[in-house]
């Protein structure tokens, strides 16, 4: 049966909304929050989102809607333009390649998972701003900023996993 | 893509083929396309790092239409939130009303002394200027702007604020509080800009260190606490001296209140800025009517040391003395 207007657009819809929110996580993640020495280490919402749809839905995140996450990150964080683009794409491509490595695994391998990825995702960040930047760019907010990361990612992840289970369910 | 139970004659009969062998097919090509894709994701995004270092005008006007678009958005999200966080230090000031009252009413009684100094001084000020028949510019106006993001990362320090080129922001202009520099404008939109933190790894500003006038210029390390370089051999700082913006460069006004030395050491002095980042919400940008006077090289390249020896007999007014290109801000007496 061929599915009427109404139907297509819904799973358009449906489908889509993974990137658009995680869109808006860049949005919100360069909120000024006012809270004293946040807005250093405030953990990358947009990177665990990437990573999270990457392991268990990597058909509703696309690499070319990852590349323009990670481009809209640098246009509005302020970092050289391109760093993050490389960054969620490296994650996103290191977990599809390791995609056996994820399935049907418990909640703790993913967060692991994650806590590794992450780690490569700052230290090449790093790199890459300090090559662009010509020098040795200050390490000590970034691992804040990895460990933050690392301690955040269940909260939204256990967001994210609803979504994914309430997907199934209606699939 | 291929249409479901693909049908071909093979040998003068209808064989219909399995949908899975297609699949077993298509599943590389697809899986080699993807991947085309992705590399060629990578490069781009390779291409447009370099692009930034080439061309940095070009990407940052991209930059620009991008911030403007998206800043109507942060610009309504930012207001709940700050009010959300400005309720909650209201409870918590409330909690400590007492303590800082008495503090207050400490505070106040030494301010009343400070004040006493000042219109003292204002007075002295005055008088002397007419004796050299000083002017002092009178044709500086603000223009005030919201927070409307803060960057949030390890590796950038800068705001974005809600007020663009049609409320008269301008690049390089100098933006601060009542407390002191915040940092200077580097991208301008129509409606949204972008302040480049003090802190900021690509931020250089040239100071003046009081007492003793000892200039030297205040480069962000992505630190909270920026760096003083090219400090004059054989100067002297000490802990709590202060920091003010000296002018030199002409993209700053003289004498803006920066920061205090914190840290004095053998690889360099560190400075402890007045403002906050954190607590910022509404800040000014200073119009000082000298348009496009930043340059698109950086600042610290230009040699702003002067010896050391001429420094304390220098008064700031006539410091031109260096290989600036710009005229100084400083208002020279007429000659």
């Amino acid at each position: 049966m061929k599915p009427t207007f109404s139907q297509r657009l819904d799973t358009y819809t449906r489908n889509s909304l993974p990137v658009f929110v995680t869109l808006l996580l860049v949005l919100i993640n360069v909120l000024p929050l006012h809270i004293p020495g946040l807005s250093r280490i405030v953990p990358i919402l947009p990177l665990m989102a990437v990573y999270q749809w990457a392991v268990y839905r990597p058909n509703l995140m696309p690499p070319l809607a990852v590349f323009f996450i990670g481009l809209m990150f640098d246009v509005l964080s302020g970092t050289p333009l391109g760093v993050n683009a490389v960054v969620f794409l490296t994650v996103y491509g290191v977990v599809i390649y390791q995609q056996r490595f994820f399935t049907a695994k418990s909640f703790l391998v993913v967060w692991f998972g994650f806590g590794v990825v992450a780690m490569g995702a700052s230290i090449l960040s790093w790199i890459l701003v300090s090559i662009l930047s010509a020098s040795i760019v200050e390490p000590r907010a970034a691992v804040f900023q990895y460990l933050l990361n690392f301690g955040c990612f269940p909260l939204l992840a256990w967001i994210f996993l609803r979504w994914q289970n309430a997907m199934a369910k209606t699939e | 893509m291929f249409p479901r139970g693909f049908e071909h004659r093979q040998n003068g009969a209808l064989v219909k083929e399995n949908p899975r062998v297609i699949s077993r097919i298509a599943q590389p090509i697809k899986g080699l396309a993807q991947r085309f894709v992705y590399v060629g994701l990578i490069l781009a995004a390779f291409a447009l790092m370099m692009l930034g270092k080439v061309d940095a005008v070009l990407v940052e006007r991209a930059r620009t239409v991008v911030t403007d678009t998206v800043a109507p958005i942060l610009d309504a999200v930012s207001k709940p939130v700050a009010s959300a966080s400005k309720f909650a230090r209201r409870v918590e000031a409330l909690w400590a009303m007492y303590e800082e009252n008495e503090a207050l009413r400490q505070d106040n009684a030494r301010l009343f002394q400070w004040q006493a100094v000042a219109r003292q001084l204002e007075s002295e000020n005055n008088s002397l200027r007419s004796l050299l028949n000083f002017t002092t510019r009178a044709d500086i106006a603000f223009i005030s702007g919201r927070v409307i993001a803060d960057t949030g990362g390890a590796f950038a320090h800068s705001l974005l604020l809600n007020a663009g080129s049609r409320d008269g922001i301008q690049k390089g202009q100098a933006v601060v509080t009542g407390e002191g520099l915040v940092g200077r404008i580097t991208g301008v939109g129509s409606r949204s800009s972008r302040i480049l933190l003090i802190s900021d790894l690509n931020s250089r500003i040239p100071v003046i260190i009081e007492p003793g006038r000892v200039r030297a210029v205040l480069a962000g390390d992505n630190t909270d606490t920026p760096r003083l370089i090219h400090l004059p051999p054989g100067s002297i700082l000490s802990q709590g001296d202060l920091v003010i913006t000296s002018g030199h460069g002409g993209a700053f006004p003289v004498g803006l209140a920066v920061g205090v030395v914190s840290v004095v050491s053998e690889n360099g002095a560190k400075v402890q800025p007045y403002v906050a980042r954190d607590r910022l919400e509404l800040v000014r940008a200073i119009d000082f009517g000298l348009a496009g006077i930043l340059r698109a090289e950086p600042i610290e390249e230009r040699p702003v040391a002067v010896p050391p020896a001429t420094l304390p007999e220098q008064p700031s007014t006539t410091s031109t003395t260096d290989s600036l290109p710009a005229p100084p801000l400083t208002d020279s007496a007429p000659e």
